[in-house]
């Protein structure tokens, strides 16, 4: 089939975004695809608000006492302990459904797309909500910003350093981590540092901690004032200026900007398109917008062979249904289990790397739920998937976990899970008002599919409702979502 | 080209009639298949760090008695196997197969500059990494990419579970998780996946690898349902979720099916609170479905060609904490159970007591040497390969 206009809309909507709305229907055919970029930058410019959610409780603690990571040193009883625990732990789910959320809805889509690469790019699993929250406001506050500023803000950040044990990083016991992962990971890529680069940025890090407040804090007296060697250079080098060291290597750029091309473009890497990336994205001083204005509006982006070419990770999946299909979900924690099931649960990464994604999303049981899940909730129907328990989340609880049952269906006894939610329909039917019947399931897959092969209305018609134009279009819809294809953006 | 459409009916009215079909054609059908005698492993994964020192239990070591004056076993509630070694009192399976020299015990096994997180250590145990090194698949999913060129179906390794470990995906192979053959392919036979199946044509796009996973799924969950149906295990249970894990593999292995690798866990076992009570319970629903399991192995003459390994992510601190718990810890011991152990009882010396790093067991096996042995001794695999290292190869298969 060719690649019209529309395709290469819903192209750049689902790469720099969760995909379509329900309601941005009629300008997909018609609208240039630099029209819509601008839109989305537009939207985006906004500096976001801080996304708060901890409750009242431990926010109260906040003020006098403060940290959950510490509580073991604190005079407070073990009751209160595993309450704040606990408390910190639902907080975090919150956080997950509330962020969850503004992919949904907000406009900003372009910078919450970015922001969920840079919550993946710099990975960091931590059971303090504060600190989670504060690590997701400087990521979706310089999402779209300079590099520098980001790497700076989350490399100071109490979550990045509690997580990279760099508290412990001092004078006379050097620790690590967080000096390996800040190469490996967050600028260079393997293989451009010695492991001298290492131990000698260990150094230059030791002092850097986090008050109980979330705070960072230059402790001196556990800071190493000796002089370092790091990558050819040769002073009394603190962690900054590491940083600043990093950010002069043109690899730096080139590994981002490759990393940024496997994000939204493909998971195979051009090397000459990256390089052109990292080469322009080192002389703009690291500008994180205009690099990715470089991509959506290179020609290349809306080559054949990059539509429909990217598996979707579960949070696309989730929230590109909940765009498509507005819905009010009644039991919101039930999309936590979906992205358990699924592999990609916010906030937990499976470790520092972040989620590695493409084909490491699906296995057989992944893809067969991923088959289902718009007939879960289209139907409320039920199902059986328990994921793995996470014991780093359950802090030895699991027993208490599991009697709160979460969101079983009550009605029965050990049943199944459910999605309860209730689709708002008519939105949605507007899209197609106006459309001959014949042509209704051409116009419905080309709203929903990015891949180059398309259904035969006759293949699927034994699975669909023919009683009305409505129930035509849920039920194709349904189906359609329910596909491999489906699976791709 | 219909993508693996023919292959699919094929495999799928095959093993829907084999029951029917005459000896010579079965045999002509599971061509690709073990010859039964070969060699099985289970892996049972105990989830949430098991407290190894509760669990063999160095009965004459004051260090270990002055470091738990709460929660150490006194030496006459553990089931003693030698003058200086008990067992935890809930598993007395294991005391029997002790006696019987079908039990292997491995102490202070672990790794290098051990992590403490749950997640983390577990990502090394799963994928046979280096302590710094992130790697995407896992040790057993290697396996299948090892020996499963060309397979049709990927059923060599199988999980217990809703949801597949790291530890079973490969590169271009990963193995299937079922709880239940019934369910998995009740679920996977709705009529609307045959038909996105039959309608498909080789798109040379990347869905293309969903359809292929979708069509390998759909013909192994008829392939594991028919043969779950072969010679189904009507030995007795226990009713807990790990004996009806237990059965399910019994029953399959019963069965002509090609699996070599079976993967369950249990859990938590992460006692920072009450540790007593939590791995009674937890090591009473262990020694019981074992028990079933060995029994059913025995009486079927397979126990010589089935080998159980349990490991967890991580042991636990010497000490005990305040809350009648032990932290995070580190190295650990393993069980091995088998009618086929080459050596047996304890294989190497009691972890040293007074020799700690902080407070913690260091290792003295790494435990990559012990997945060395097992690929390449027990199930003829080329381990150099899978794990890309030299093993210390070990003596117990």
């Amino acid at each position: 089939m060719a690649i019209n206009n529309q395709l290469k809309n819903q192209h750049l909507l689902w790469r720099a975004g969760f995909g379509p709305m329900a309601e941005n229907a009629n300008a997909l055919a018609t609208a240039s695809q630099q029209s819509f970029l601008n839109a989305l930058e537009k939207a985006s410019s906004k500096t976001p608000g801080y996304i708060d959610v901890a409750g009242n409780m431990l926010q109260g603690l906040a003020m006098g006492v403060g940290d959950i990571a510490s509580l073991q040193k604190s005079e407070m009883s073990a009751d209160q302990k595993k309450q704040i625990r606990k408390q910190s732990q639902q907080d975090i789910k919150n956080l997950n459904l509330a962020w969850l959320n503004e992919m949904v809805n907000s406009d900003a889509q372009l910078r919450e797309k970015t922001s969920l690469f840079w919550h993946g790019h710099f990975a960091s699993r931590n059971l303090n909500i504060f600190y989670q929250q504060l690590l997701l406001d400087i990521i979706r506050k310089n999402a779209l910003g300079n590099f520098s500023d980001l790497l700076f803000g989350v490399s100071k950040s109490a979550a990045m350093i509690n997580f990279l044990n760099n508290n412990q990083n001092k004078k006379d016991h050097p620790n690590e981590n967080f000096a390996r992962e800040v190469m490996e990971l967050f600028t260079l890529g393997r293989g451009h540092y010695s492991e001298n680069d290492v131990k000698e940025a260990a150094r230059a890090f030791t002092g850097w901690g986090a008050n109980l407040q979330g705070d960072f804090v230059f402790r001196r007296f556990q800071h190493d004032e000796g002089s370092k060697s790091f990558l050819g250079k040769t002073g009394n080098f603190d962690g900054d200026d590491i940083l600043s060291i990093l950010l002069e290597q043109k690899q730096t750029a080139n590994h981002i900007a490759g990393k940024i091309y496997r994000y939204f473009v493909d998971d195979s890497l051009d090397e000459a398109r990256a390089n052109w990336l990292g080469e322009r994205f080192y002389q703009s001083n690291y500008d994180i917008k205009a690099l990715i204005r470089d991509i959506f509006s290179s020609e290349w982006f809306y080559e054949e062979r990059h539509i429909g070419s990217r598996i979707k990770s579960p949070v696309d999946l989730i929230v590109g249904i909940r765009r498509t299909l507005p819905m009010k979900i009644e039991n919101q924690e039930a999309q936590l289990l979906v992205q358990r099931v699924l592999g990609q649960l916010l906030f937990y990464p499976p470790n520092v790397a972040g989620w590695p994604g493409g084909t490491n999303w699906i296995d057989s049981s992944t893809l067969m739920f991923r088959l289902r899940i718009p007939q879960i909730i289209y139907e409320a129907d039920e199902f059986e998937m328990k994921p793995k328990d996470d014991d780093d989340q359950m802090m030895g609880m699991k027993e208490k976990e599991e009697n709160q049952g979460g969101f079983k269906n009550p009605g029965k006894r050990g049943g199944g899970q459910m999605i309860r939610a209730e689709i708002n329909w008519d939105t949605y039917f507007k899209k197609f008002e106006g459309l001959r019947r014949e042509d209704l399931f051409s116009a419905i897959s080309r709203a929903l599919l990015q891949t180059k092969s398309m259904f035969n209305e006759n293949v699927l018609s034994s699975d669909m409702d023919l009683s009305s134009r409505e129930s035509f279009i849920k039920t194709a819809t349904i189906q359609l979502m329910s596909t491999p294809e489906y699976q791709m953006c | 080209m219909l993508i693996k459409r023919r292959e699919f009916l094929q495999i799928g009215s095959l093993a829907s009639t084999s029951l029917m079909l005459p000896k010579f054609l079965k045999a002509f059908e599971r061509r690709n298949l073990v010859p039964s005698g070969s060699k099985v492993l289970v892996v049972l994964q105990l989830s949430g760090g098991n407290d190894g020192l509760n669990t063999v239990i160095p009965i004459r070591n004051d260090i270990y008695y002055s470091s738990r004056p709460h929660l150490g076993i006194e030496k006459d509630k553990a089931l003693t196997l030698t003058d200086e070694v008990g067992l935890h009192p809930a598993l007395t399976s294991f005391r029997d197969l002790y006696a019987d020299g079908s039990l292997g015990i491995l102490h202070s096994v672990g790794y290098p500059n051990p992590d403490r997180s749950h997640f983390r250590s577990m990502d090394i145990w799963q994928t046979a990494s280096d302590s710094d090194h992130y790697v995407n698949n896992g040790w057993l999913g290697r396996y299948l990419d090892a020996q499963c060129q060309g397979c049709e179906k990927p059923t060599q390794a199988l999980e217990i579970d809703d949801v597949l470990s790291l530890a079973l995906k490969g590169d271009r192979m990963k193995g299937i998780a079922l709880k239940d053959p019934k369910r998995l392919h009740d679920n996977s036979h709705v009529k609307y996946f045959g038909d996105l199946i039959s309608a498909h044509t080789d798109s040379e796009q990347p869905v293309d690898y969903l359809y292929k996973m979708m069509a390998e799924t759909l013909s192994a969950a008829d392939y594991i349902f028919e043969q779950s149906r072969l010679r189904p295990s009507s030995a007795q249970y226990p009713a807990t979720e790990l004996g009806k894990n237990f059965h399910t593999i019994a029953s399959l292995i019963f069965s002509e099916i090609n699996t070599k690798v079976y993967y369950v866990s249990l859990g938590s076992f992460d006692t920072h609170v009450n540790q007593q009570a939590q791995q009674q319970r937890l090591f009473a629903e262990l020694n019981d479905a074992v028990s079933a399991f060995v029994t059913d192995l025995k009486t079927n003459h397979r126990f010589d060609d089935v080998l159980l390994m349990t490991f967890s992510e991580f042991g636990r601190r010497v000490s005990q904490n305040a809350s009648g718990g032990t932290d995070h810890g580190t190295a650990n011991n393993m069980f091995l159970v088998s009618g086929g152990l080459k050596e047996k009882g304890l294989i190497n010396p009691l972890p040293d007591l007074s020799n700690l790093d902080q407070g913690d067991l260091k290792y003295q096996v790494d435990f990559k040497n012990i997945y060395g042995t097992v690929l390449k001794n027990w199930l003829n695999a080329d381990d150099l390969k899978i794990l890309g290292r030299n093993s210390d190869y070990l003596r117990f298969v």
